[in-house]
């Protein structure tokens, strides 16, 4: 296809966290993005959820700023409540089609303001809160949703007209009807998500009949503070708070009887997660967890079991439940099970159910509409080295619809398929995206402040309680307001006008809007004055509405005087605002990749497909790393050729600078402009720095006669030997976990089982009478891995547990190696006397990250591995701009995981490195170096190690502080700690704080002055 | 809306000549400003006695700002953040904790009830705690009474 015909837009099918996270990227990269989201609001499953594994994280908190980022985005257009028709074309060039449902609500002229709800009389349940609560037939998904629009669910709506007169803006449109749509792009990343597993399939636990049965995402909901009972942990049936809670795992996971083979991957964890919730709302809570296997495979995940089970005393018992009966008096729960080998029974006030993670209902409907092609269990097809592709060229997948995942790989895929999605169009670069024309900035800043204040009434929300009329006029008896009116809904696009027509007529140099929260509205203000020709800084808001009419509901008095309070506070700063330029960066749009192993390749590949000239620096003579030891696959895939034809590709394109058997001395700079030196002396400018410098299988000198017994070795030695053909003898035993998860190194190395089965499979395959024992603690054989433990079990390898804290014993007799375990099932010591004894080692960080780390400013773990900006959402990416982690320099993973990440690694860069300039927060620190003495003392207190104390460049004597605007995000933090008062926060400088301290107390001063 | 509330009394109280207290309440941008409007959102009732004011990081709020409130006659303040690990700017909630406690020994040795200051963490989902803080400073700072600025102990 010619070049010409490519589209630059992407489709984007479903607005969770990984749609979001695909959408950003690309919209942040030059591409036009169409969400299309079959709900009426984006969101997903992340949205619903109270908190996050492995750092109690409040789900709503982190996703929030995501939401809104996506809802505004010039380049992001949100297809909501839509179903999609047909996709003609082909990769570059496709033809969407399809219908959005109607809302009933004008999507235009609703605020979001909710009086509809509060008055509409039909009550329904609510499946945001899985039905644990109800809502209105008019709705909204959730109070934070965008786009923050209602809808009317035309299957419980009466028609009764009360939300249409209740509705001031008039935006209820009952006779409203679907509507088709149409567009064209050129690739489409699909991300559905998942459903949960049914539980009533599983009739023997009781759910849909026992009360106070639940699944793990109602639970979720009852932990949450805006959930049913307000974050207290109560039971559905009579509301008391249970004392014991069972928590039962693999609920239609790892189940043949439902057709579900698979591991659902994440239930584990959120389990853990949701017990340790439970705990800390209720002291005296028990949680107890009936699990198969623990799967706290991801990164700190088993400190996260470790802490579980020794800081909050959550009880683990490993069996699988056969049946839930509940006593029909008390309706507590009765469990039955077997504890090596003795059957129990134990009372619980409440049992949760660990659902598993479906293919969306949707699915086959989608493979059908898109032509691509679904797996066995009825997930999305990928490949072991085409993670998120698709069988259809151009368009991609990414999240729990390819595979059951937890948010930190979703994310990471979301961004892999951004960077995918990219490529395939990357000439079409920048031709759809708009940027918006501003008229020029008006000088203020030797005019005097003429203030306008605009207050609203918000239909009723504000003005039903704050007497409107009354703070519009106290705000014009405020020195230098020179304008106010008030607003029914100071939101609405005639308003826009309105101020932009009343900045005009009256010189105003400075808007305050009295209204609701600047979360969610000051942008929208500050593109209106932004287009009356005013610097956007120069605005300020006062919540009248949140954080006044609504919480103050029956004190008509006290709220209206609080409203007056609060807009001359507003007014107070607003005097006192200044212009404030976002200051440019000049890009550099060179990209260096240190690590030439499987991610470091595909990053530097994918880069240089979308045009980026990429240097790419490896310490050893060859490319391909670890990959090149690793000879198997699973899937059966050959990973070595693989990696050789990554190497040759790489060697061969003209955009990629390859430096083998070379070291980086150091890096200097910031996002944009980094320079780094090698130590063989080559110097290297560029934008974005990518490390991927992979990790290393653990040695255990000295350990189970490692280094002493010939027949004693490691994994990747042993499947070395076997590609070989040098293994000798028929019996092998293996030892798994070792050097991970015990002490000095707590957490699991995620690949090792996997590792086991595809090596176990291997000889059984080559040999079916061989022996071979594998000796484990929790087989960790997640997603779709599950069938290699399964057929490694099918081909007769034996399975002995061993306890976590009992591990095998090794014995030398006379070159003949002896190995004693104690079988947990039955208690008895086995002796297997193997002919080869392989030892399934942990992952070690790479040598050498330990030097990276200083010279990029970015920390590592304890555990040595790169520590990204956030592990929920942030996956790739460091809290220093422009650089990025992929693969296993970030944490053990498996080959798919790891070129998933190489690729987001590519898709994030691709966000500074497709601009010219960047553009800085207006809102940084600034300093008056003629009160800096250069003490150093705000220096510690900058997380972005923004700040540094040089030599005063007008007196060598003296030293003061240099800020790095490239790294420095506004927090304040060095401000705050100033003794001196040189910094100054921009836009919250402490003039400005100080003037709205002393506004809010005005009257206490004035009443202090009379006693005076 | 019916006036029977518990709050009824509180609004009686501020249109008399009993003591009202003024509370500045400092909020960080990314999770107790979003928690104090999720109380909104849920219509969560408390006394009408406090004024918030929005920094981005509870870290921004520099002991300057308390101490003003303190001269200028605010007979409370309360400074709130986000939950330690969960600092938008990564650990500048604890910076705020080391702060807010000097502080208060600070302002113990000028001979103010130490109470006066508060340090909470509240996250963008805890509306009800938002709303539970207010109440429950809002009822301390009535019990400890008028700051001395203002003529009280």
């Amino acid at each position: 296809m010619a070049t010409s015909d490519k589209i630059g837009a992407v489709m984007v099918v479903g607005g969770g966290i990984s749609g979001l996270q695909s959408a950003l990227d690309l919209a942040d990269s030059g591409f036009k993005v169409y969400l299309v989201e079959k709900q009426p609001s984006i969101g997903g499953t992340m949205a619903q959820l109270d908190k996050t594994f492995p750092t109690n994280d409040c789900a709503m908190c982190i996703m929030a700023p995501k939401l809104v980022a996506t809802g505004r985005h010039h380049n992001i257009e949100l297809i909501t409540n839509a179903d999609i028709a047909k996709v003609d074309g082909q990769e570059g060039n496709f033809t969407v089609t399809g219908t959005q449902r109607a809302l009933r609500v004008d999507a235009s002229k609703c605020t979001g303001c909710g009086s509809c709800a509060q008055k509409c009389p039909i009550e329904t349940t609510d499946e945001y809160n899985e039905n644990t609560k109800v809502r209105k037939a008019i709705f909204v998904k959730y109070p934070q949703a965008v786009p923050l629009v209602y809808s009317i669910d035309q299957e419980k709506c009466i028609g009764c007209g009360i939300c249409a007169e209740e509705c001031k803006a008039e935006a209820v449109e009952y006779d409203q009807k679907e509507s088709g749509f149409e567009i064209k792009v050129g690739s489409i990343i699909v991300s559905p998500g998942f459903d949960e597993f049914d539980a009533r399939l599983k009739a023997e636990y009781g759910y849909g009949v026992y009360q106070n049965v639940v699944s793990s995402i109602e639970f979720e909901r009852i932990l949450s503070a805006t959930g049913p009972y307000f974050g207290t942990v109560m039971r559905p049936s009579d509301g008391d708070i249970p004392e014991k809670i069972a928590f039962i795992q693999c609920v239609g996971s790892r189940d043949e009887k439902v057709g579900n083979e698979y591991c659902s991957g994440v239930c584990c964890m959120y389990s853990i997660k949701e017990a340790i919730i439970a705990k800390e709302h209720g002291g005296n809570i028990k949680p107890k967890i009936f699990f198969m296997d623990m799967r706290a495979f991801g990164k700190e995940f088993e400190e996260y079991y470790n802490r579980a089970q020794n800081e909050y005393g959550i009880e683990f018992v490993r069996s699988r439940i056969a049946s839930v009966f509940e006593d029909p008096k008390t309706k507590n729960l009765v469990v039955k099970y077997v504890e090596k080998g003795e059957p129990k029974e134990e009372e619980f006030g409440l049992v949760v159910l660990a659902v598993g993670l479906t293919p969306p209902e949707d699915a086959e409907t989608l493979s059908k509409v898109m032509k691509f092609g679904l797996n066995d269990d009825g997930f999305c097809q990928t490949g072991a080295f085409t993670p998120v592709s698709t069988s259809r060229p151009g368009v991609f997948v990414s999240g729990a619809f390819s595979s059951p995942k937890d948010i930190p790989m979703t994310v990471a895929e979301a961004s892999g398929a951004a960077a995918k999605a990219a490529s395939a169009i990357a000439s079409a670069r920048g031709t759809l995206v708009t940027k918006k024309e501003y008229p020029a900035e008006i000088d203020v800043s030797e005019q005097e402040a003429r203030i306008g204040v605009f207050v609203c009434h918000c239909g009723i929300n504000i003005g039903g309680v704050v007497k409107v009329p009354s703070v519009a006029e106290y705000a014009r008896s405020l020195p230098n307001v020179v304008y106010a009116e008030e607003n029914l809904y100071t939101c609405s696009q005639d308003t826009q006008e309105k101020i932009k027509q009343m900045v005009k007529e009256h010189n105003l140099n400075r808007v305050v809007v009295a209204s609701c929260t600047p979360r969610t509205h000051e942008p929208l203000f500050q593109n209106t004055i932004k287009e009356a020709g005013l610097n956007p800084y120069l605005f300020e808001m006062a919540n009248i509405r949140d954080q006044c009419s609504w919480i103050h509901l029956h004190e008509a008095a006290a709220a209206t005087k609080k409203a007056k309070d609060l807009v001359r506070m507003a007014v107070a700063k607003s005097r006192l605002l200044e212009s404030l330029e976002n200051l440019t960066i000049d890009v550099n749009q060179q990209a260096l990749v240190v690590g030439g192993g499987a991610s470091g390749m595909v990053a530097a590949l994918e880069l240089a497909k979308q045009g980026v000239k990429v240097h790419l620096v490896e310490k050893e003579k060859e490319l391909g790393g670890n990959l090149l030891k690793l000879h198997y696959l699973p899937s059966g895939d050959d990973p070595v050729e693989y990696v050789q034809s990554l190497s040759k590709e790489v060697a061969s394109n003209q955009n990629i600078t390859v430096y083998t058997g070379k070291k980086v001395k150091s890096i200097d700079g910031y996002v944009g402009n980094f320079k780094t030196t090698l130590e063989s002396g080559e110097e290297i400018e560029h934008g974005t720095v990518i490390l991927a410098v992979g990790a290393q299988e653990y040695k255990p000198e000295g350990e189970f006669l490692y280094g002493k017994n010939p027949g004693v070795m490691t994994l990747l030695e042993f499947k070395d030997k076997l590609k070989k053909g040098e293994v000798k003898g028929n019996t092998h035993a293996f030892i798994q976990c070792v050097g991970s998860r015990e002490e000095g190194h707590p957490n699991c190395s995620r690949v090792c089982c996997t590792g086991t089965m595809t090596a176990a499979i291997k000889v059984k395959e080559k040999n079916p009478d061989a022996k071979v024992f594998v000796l484990y603690r929790d087989i960790r054989t997640y997603g779709f891995r599950e069938k290699y433990y399964k057929d490694a079990a099918e081909k007769g390898v034996t399975f002995i547990r061993f306890d976590d804290g009992t591990k095998p014993t090794v014995e030398d007799k006379g070159g003949k190696i002896e190995v004693r375990v104690t079988d947990e099932d039955t208690g008895k010591e086995v002796l297997l006397t193997p002919d080869n004894l392989v030892l399934a080692t942990g992952t070690r960080p790479s040598e050498g990250s330990e030097e990276l780390a200083p010279m990029l400013k970015v920390p590592i773990t304890k555990e040595g591995f790169f520590l990204e900006a956030h592990m929920k959402l942030r996956p790739v990416d460091f809290a220093t701009e422009g650089v990025y982690v992929a693969g296993l320099a970030h944490g053990p993973k498996f080959l798919d995981e790891s070129i998933g990440q190489g690729l987001a690694a590519v898709a994030r860069a691709m966000t500074v490195l497709s601009k010219e300039t960047l553009e800085a927060e207006g809102i940084v620190a600034s300093l008056d170096e003629t009160l800096c003495d250069g003490c150093g003392i705000c220096v510690p207190t900058c997380e972005y190690k923004a700040l540094e104390i040089v030599p005063d460049k007008k007196d060598e004597e003296k030293k003061t502080l240099d800020i790095n605007i490239g790294l420095c995000k506004g927090c304040g933090a060095c401000v705050g700690s100033c003794p001196s008062g040189a910094l100054t926060q921009m836009g919250f400088s402490d003039e400005q704080i100080v003037a709205m301290i002393d506004a809010a107390l005005e009257e206490t001063v004035k009443n202090q002055e009379v006693k005076q | 809306m019916s006036s029977a509330t518990p709050n009824a009394q509180s609004q009686e109280k501020a249109e008399g000549d009993d003591f009202v207290p003024k509370i500045i309440v400092f909020c960080c941008n990314w999770c107790s400003y979003a928690g104090a409007d999720l109380a909104g959102v849920s219509r969560l009732q408390m006394p009408p006695h406090f004024r918030v004011i929005r920094v981005m990081c509870s870290a921004r709020v520099d002991p300057e700002f308390v101490l003003r409130a303190i001269q200028k006659g605010a007979d409370g303040v309360l400074v709130a953040g986000c939950h330690p690990a969960d600092c938008h700017y990564i650990g500048g909630n604890y910076r705020t904790r080391r702060r807010i406690a000097l502080l208060r020994m600070l302002l113990q040795q000028f001979g103010y009830d130490p109470d006066r200051l508060r340090l909470e963490w509240i996250s963008a989902g805890e509306g009800e705690k938002f709303q539970k803080t207010m109440v429950d400073f809002t009822k301390t700072i009535e019990e400890i009474g008028a700051s001395p600025m203002r003529g009280g102990d």
